[in-house]
């Protein structure tokens, strides 16, 4: 949960970097792979992806959904503490819910057991 | 704005949503069939780290959902061009979080119990709530 929440604000704070790209200058694109804050991204992009793939192997999609929500709460709160934005009482209040749904999730436990699949590769369920 | 137009938007943010749905579950079962990745560690050390990718990079359930989320980013950014951001991004989201629990529940047969509805929920709700 941890490395998926952080991976997520990592690529939000390099993809963020890159700046908004036009859908009619697509030549943009080609130009911005050169972008070493692109580049950055992507590699954290992928980081993410692998770290996200890991938890779905040993953990339930409705699990793994609401705990890298958490990275919704980290982007919100770099965004009041590092760039020194305004959080509304609406952006507050929606952190709460998020984390609220996380506490949720976390007390739960993290993957349906599956008789038949479990005795297919057995040692593999938790 | 016209019926025909936000028809066309909605319709977008649909096709956006349904094709994440379908990717997400696809990966999550690719990745549930594999099992604990430690299994695929050929040695110690960072070249025991080639087993497990090649092991998921020849799944082919997360190959077809790694595809639908490829196609997924390009339709969101055709989204992103005829729905204003702060429509889409908590349109998409959200209904990307209901939608994924529900078909968890009826493809993956995950233990979807109350707890997991409310925390779909409050996600969607605290989602709705960030980008206003």
């Amino acid at each position: 949960m941890l490395t998926a929440s952080v991976g997520d604000t990592l690529l939000s704070r390099g993809m963020s970097q890159v700046g908004p790209v036009d859908l009619h200058h697509l030549g943009l694109l080609l130009h911005a792979l050169t972008n070493i804050n692109v580049i950055a991204g992507i590699l954290l992009l992928i980081g993410f992806f692998a770290s996200y793939t890991t938890a779905l192997s040993w953990a339930d999609l409705t699990f793994v959904m609401p705990a890298t929500a958490f990275g919704y709460v980290v982007i919100a709160l770099l965004s009041r503490f590092w760039l020194h934005e305004y959080l509304s009482p609406y952006r507050w209040a929606g952190i709460v819910l998020i984390v609220c749904a996380v506490g949720f999730v976390a007390n739960g436990p993290s993957r349906t057991d599956h008789p038949d699949l479990d005795l297919m590769d057995s040692g593999v369920g938790r | 704005m016209n019926s025909a137009h936000i028809f066309h938007q909605w319709s977008a943010i649909l096709f956006v949503v349904v094709i994440a749905i379908i990717g997400e579950c696809l990966i999550a079962a690719g990745m549930r069939g594999l099992g604990d990745l430690d299994r695929f560690r050929t040695r110690p050390g960072l070249s025991g780290y080639l087993g497990p990718v090649r092991a998921v990079l020849s799944n082919p359930l997360f190959l077809i959902g790694a595809l639908c989320m490829a196609l997924n980013f390009f339709a969101m950014l055709y989204t992103l061009s005829i729905v204003e951001l702060s429509l889409a991004a908590p349109a998409i989201a959200s209904l990307t979080y209901i939608g994924n629990t529900v078909a968890a529940k009826l493809f993956l047969h995950e233990n979807v119990d109350r707890r997991r509805w409310l925390a779909a929920l409050f996600v969607c709700a605290g989602v709705v709530l960030l980008s206003k």
